[in-house]
């Protein structure tokens, strides 16, 4: 326990708390909650000691609501910048409901990233996904409904694998606070899988490409930031070295690209690319060395940054514009010059173009699948990472702002108010800050490493993968259509078969039953019928007998009752 | 104080002429009223002396027993005795109105009179302790409740009434020839010195084919009158036709003394430890199960429900009999206590179908659509009479089911357990069919007319044979109390 009076709320909780006023507040006081919350919560995060923690007993539980770790600092950080770009961004088109579930979700998952054991981290992990639902539910549609509820579906199941993993922990006698899990139990594996299901890990990464979408322009700058990179944080945290990782990641990889180029929704293009840039972060938590680690946890920051870059530039488009679909996008750099210019630098960011912040940061994964000398990762990775330029890379600003079409049949088109331009510039220059100050941005990362990205044959190397990729996808351009189509995932095998097949199930047993009703219903239709027979008003048990009749029921019942006297 | 035996049967035998001495149908409903509650004033001090100071006894004439006719209480009678006279005196009033309906103005001071030379009999059966006496008292409550029986309203009354009287006669010559055959091979008609002299000269043990065919030709002539499953027929028409304060009346009363009859001549003539009320126990049992199921059977398909409820009367007697054949203490408590609470829940039940005999003019399942709403003090009354049919906890009905239960656990007969619950889901499904006749099927806007609910003189009796049925279901010490001393009393001898 510290006596430091800053530990009455933690950043998160200040996060959380804040959504209280911006759900009741209105006009300037709730903008003014917008703004100043998130500053508060980063200045008391870096206030803290490097090791600082907060305990609180509640009832046989200590629950770690702080435990400040480097990488847990960083992805705070992250988080915090996200939110208030983020906030910046929504400040005047996001609804009330969006911006307080807002908060929730974002001091939620900063909470999990600053907290010490893995009970408080379930807690804030079900809050964030109630609060993620509500964003997506915030959108009002029909469409967001009902992706809101199969997101919850997920999130929810994975929940329940969680919180039997961490159960089962605490049954075996581990320890549940932070740090690596050693054994190698079932309970590790639950774990595992419940955090993976929020990476957006097969087989359920589905889900980011299902449900972001349906969120509103703004709240899906938000969803893209939290959920998937908590995810990465907690992996990193519990499961670093976990060779399984790998080829999930790689999987991730893989899928975000093959799955984003066949995409024509242009928000569904950047959701594919989260799947795939977390798959770079999982196959890195999986390699597991040191530089591996830095290099996860620096590339989610850098992710985060240019993420949200493009995804408010995607919002501002569908803003200004109410369209999202690549065919009926294109030539609105003219148009929104200060959302071109940012959206270029994050693009540039997510290729990883020298001194802008991936170039950097992926380069310490693909650095780290060398060293390991793991051959086939690093192929995969280095393509990959190449295969950008077909999504978040040219493809997204060339859809977007450049492809050849007139823009004359697109109505509006603007570029946002300064609140928002002015988020998209901080978020700009902050993609290229940290690939200009690399040095500086390395000494923030978990464990101190001697890493050079700026070597000539580094710039070289990258500028050789980019360059050609960028020629193919252009030269390749008429072979991509941009018909919207409907793409295939393994939630089909949920949809249709399992859906075919329950309602099978149900015809079969309510047939079954009706079967057995019929059945039931006949005999005691001739059950009925029976007892009416002989006990209904004309049966025999019933009806008025003769008198003579029954006199000599009477003498027979009499010389029964003598013999059976006389046994 | 002393002379209190024989006030219980003198009030109403010497009031019953007075009623047809005024011929003034108010008058003799006055002095009816006035003799039924002086006798049930009568034998609740029995009751209090018996409680207190055991059982009494009282020679007619000065005459001691084995020669003159002596009136002897214990607690088993003092109780049929209670339960006789306090049902008339609930019954009476409720009479007013009633009969003031049903039956043709000049007859009413015979019906009176009728009723209390019935009660008189009852009454007389209950407190003597002399068998032929009990046999004289039983030809008059039989003969006078033919007459009444053949005084209700609809003209099948009379044929009704015939059977029943045909039907009785032979039961009470079963009964005569029975008590014959006993004074035959004893000499004796006082029911102590029958036993004294069975026991004294060895005639229990020796299987005498005397005292065989004279127990046959009794438990088969009371076995008729206390409508003991086959023998039952007679029973449905009366209680159908008859007047319905008659119904009430002898619904209550008239079978619950044929089996006070039953256990006397069982159990203190022959004793508890003879082989034949074992034997009679298992002659009952299987008579009784099929009262239990077929008559609460034949109930539900009953559109009458004043038969339908004659229909459940066999039913219930059916669980008398049962407790009667397990021969063990509890399972006589419950037999006792079910006579009781039986009285208790049919004279309800019967009042309620008088009251809408009265304000609708029928009976009939259809007659009852809407009664709910029209008649809401009297269907209340019906659903708790039904209830405690049922034997739902909180009312008398459950008191005894619950200890004829415990007594069949008691012996490990499980099959009987579950007959007695089938029967009471029986039971809840006729008087549901009713409740729901009542409270869900609406008159038809055509059939609109002007049904009130019944007079207050028809309520009042009626609600406090409600408050009775859930007073004696939750704080039942008292009649527990009695069942219990009487049981004790049978199983020990007298």
């Amino acid at each position: 326990m510290s006596t430091d009076p800053l530990y009455l709320f933690t950043p998160g909780l200040v996060i959380i708390l804040a959504a209280l006023p911006i759900a009741i507040l209105r006009g300037w006081w709730q903008r003014t909650f917008i703004v100043i919350a998130p500053i508060m919560a980063f200045l008391q995060l870096w206030t803290y000691s490097g090791d600082a923690s907060w305990t609180v007993a509640v009832s046989t539980f200590d629950l770690q609501l702080l435990h400040i770790t480097c990488a847990g600092r960083l992805f705070a950080s992250a988080f915090i910048i996200a939110l208030w770009l983020g906030g910046l961004f929504a400040l005047e088109s996001a609804s009330k409901i969006e911006l307080a579930s807002v908060f929730i979700y974002a001091g939620s998952a900063i909470s999990v990233t600053l907290c010490g054991d893995l009970i408080t981290l379930f807690l804030f992990w079900e809050l964030m996904a109630l609060a993620s639902t509500m964003v997506i539910w915030a959108e009002g549609s029909e469409a967001a409904r009902r992706a809101g509820f199969r997101y919850l579906l997920v999130h929810l199941m994975g929940g329940v694998i969680l919180l039997t993993g961490i159960a089962g922990l605490a049954a075996n006698g581990s320890t549940l606070d932070l740090g690596i899990i050693g054994s190698n139990s079932l309970a590790r594996w639950l774990v595992l899988a419940g955090f993976l299901v929020n990476a957006g890990a097969p087989p359920v990464s589905y889900w980011i490409a299902d449900a972001y979408p349906a969120a509103s322009p703004t709240g899906m700058v938000f969803l893209a930031t939290f959920t998937t990179k908590t995810a990465v944080y907690v992996l990193l945290s519990y499961f670093a070295g976990a060779t399984v990782l790998i080829p999930i990641g790689l999987y991730m990889a893989i899928y975000g690209v093959i799955y984003a180029l066949r995409e024509t929704n242009v928000r569904r293009i950047l959701a594919y690319s989260i799947v795939n840039q977390v798959g770079f972060m999982v196959a890195a938590v999986g390699i597991g060395t040191v530089t591996a680690i830095n290099g996860a946890s620096a590339h989610a920051f850098a992710h985060i940054m240019y993420k949200t870059v493009l995804l408010m530039g995607a919002g501002s488009v569908m803003l200004s514009t109410g369209k999202d679909q690549a065919c009926n996008l294109g030539g609105l750099a003219q148009r929104m010059p200060w959302t071109t210019t940012c959206v270029v630098i994050g693009s540039a960011a997510s290729m990883g173009v020298p001194l802008t912040s991936s170039f950097i940061t992926k380069s310490l994964i693909i650095g780290a699948a060398a060293q390991q000398h793991l051959m086939w990762t690093w192929l995969i990775l280095t393509a990959c990472s190449a295969a950008v330029v077909f999504n978040a890379g040219v493809r997204f600003p060339w859809l977007t702002f450049f492809q050849s079409q007139t823009s004359a049949h697109i109505e509006g088109g603007h570029d946002p108010s300064w609140p928002g331009r002015a988020a998209l510039m901080l978020g700009a220059g902050i993609c290229i800050g940290v690939g200009v100050f690399a040095q500086q941005f390395y000494n923030l990362l978990p464990t101190s490493g001697d890493y050079h990205p700026y070597s000539l044959s580094h710039v070289v190397a990258q500028l050789q993968l980019l360059v050609p990729a960028t020629l193919l996808f252009f030269v390749t351009l008429p072979l991509i259509s941009n018909k919207p189509r409907v793409q295939l995932d393994l939630d089909w095998i949920l949809r249709r078969p399992l859906l075919i097949a329950w309602n099978d199930i149900v015809l079969q047993l309510f047939a079954l039953g009706l079967r057995w009703r019929n059945f039931f219903v006949s005999s005691m239709v001739r059950g009925f019928k029976f007892l009416f027979r002989h006990h209904g008003p004309r049966g025999i048990l019933s009806r008025s007998w003769p008198t003579g009749s029954i006199a000599l029921w009477v003498a027979i019942i009499l010389a029964s009752y003598v013999i059976l006297y006389s046994l | 104080m002393s002379h209190l035996p024989i006030l219980q049967v003198i009030i109403p035998l010497l009031a019953a002429p007075l009623c047809i001495v005024f011929n003034n149908r108010r008058i003799a409903w006055f002095v009816a009223l006035c003799a039924t509650w002086a006798s049930f004033g009568v034998s609740l001090l029995i009751a209090q002396q018996v409680l207190q100071s055991g059982a009494l006894s009282y020679d007619i004439g000065g005459w001691p027993a084995p020669w003159g006719i002596d009136y002897y209480v214990d607690s088993l009678n003092a109780f049929v005795l209670l339960i006789v006279t306090g049902i008339s005196a609930l019954a009476l009033p409720y009479a007013n109105r009633s009969v003031e309906q049903e039956i043709d103005p000049r007859s009413q001071p015979y019906f009176y009179s009728l009723l209390l030379v019935c009660l008189a009999g009852l009454l007389g059966i209950s407190i003597t302790g002399d068998a032929f006496n009990m046999y004289v008292f039983l030809e008059l409550s039989s003969l006078s409740s033919y007459a009444l029986i053949g005084m209700g309203p609809r003209r099948r009354a009379l044929t009704a009434a015939y059977q029943y009287l045909v039907m009785g006669t032979i039961g009470a010559t079963f009964i005569l020839i029975g008590i014959g055959l006993l004074y035959s091979l004893t000499g004796s008609l006082n029911i102590q010195d029958i036993s004294y002299q069975l026991h004294a000269n060895n005639i229990i043990g020796s299987g005498n084919r005397t005292l065989l065919t004279a127990f046959a030709f009794i438990t088969v002539g009371l076995s008729l009158k206390l409508a003991l499953f086959p023998l039952h027929l007679w029973l449905p028409n009366a209680y159908t036709y008859a007047p319905s304060v008659i119904t009430i009346f002898l619904a209550s009363t008239a079978t619950k003394v044929a089996i006070y009859m039953l256990l006397r001549f069982c159990y203190c003539v022959v004793g508890s430890e003879s082989i034949f009320q074992l034997t009679l126990g298992q002659i009952v049992l299987l008579p009784s199960l099929a009262a239990i199921i077929v008559s609460s059977v034949v109930a539900i398909f009953q559109y009458d429900i004043k038969r339908m409820l004659a229909y459940s009367s066999i039913a219930q007697i059916g669980y008398i009999t049962l407790g009667l054949s397990m021969s063990n203490h509890s399972g006589l408590s419950a037999a006792i206590l079910h006579m009781f609470n039986h009285a208790l829940m049919k004279g309800l039940l019967f009042m309620t179908m008088g009251a809408v005999s009265y304000s609708v003019g029928s009976v009939y399942l259809t007659d009852f659509r809407g009664l709910g709403r029209r008649m809401p003090f009297t269907m209340g009354a019906f659903i708790v009479g039904g209830l405690s049919l049922m034997g739902i906890p909180m009312t008398a009905g459950f008191v005894s089911k619950w200890m004829l239960v415990q007594a069949a656990i008691e012996l490990g007969w499980w099959d009987v357990v579950i007959l007695i619950l089938i029967g009471s889901l029986l039971a809840v499904i006729y008087i549901w069919r009713v409740v729901e006749t009542a409270y869900f099927n609406p008159l038809l806007e055509l059939e609109e007319e002007e049904i009130g609910e019944a007079p207050l003189s028809l309520l009042i009796p009626m609600w406090l044979m409600v408050i009775a049925n859930i007073y004696f279901g939750i704080n039942s010490a008292i009649p527990v109390e009695f069942a219990q001393q009487a049981a004790t009393l049978l199983l020990g001898g007298m």
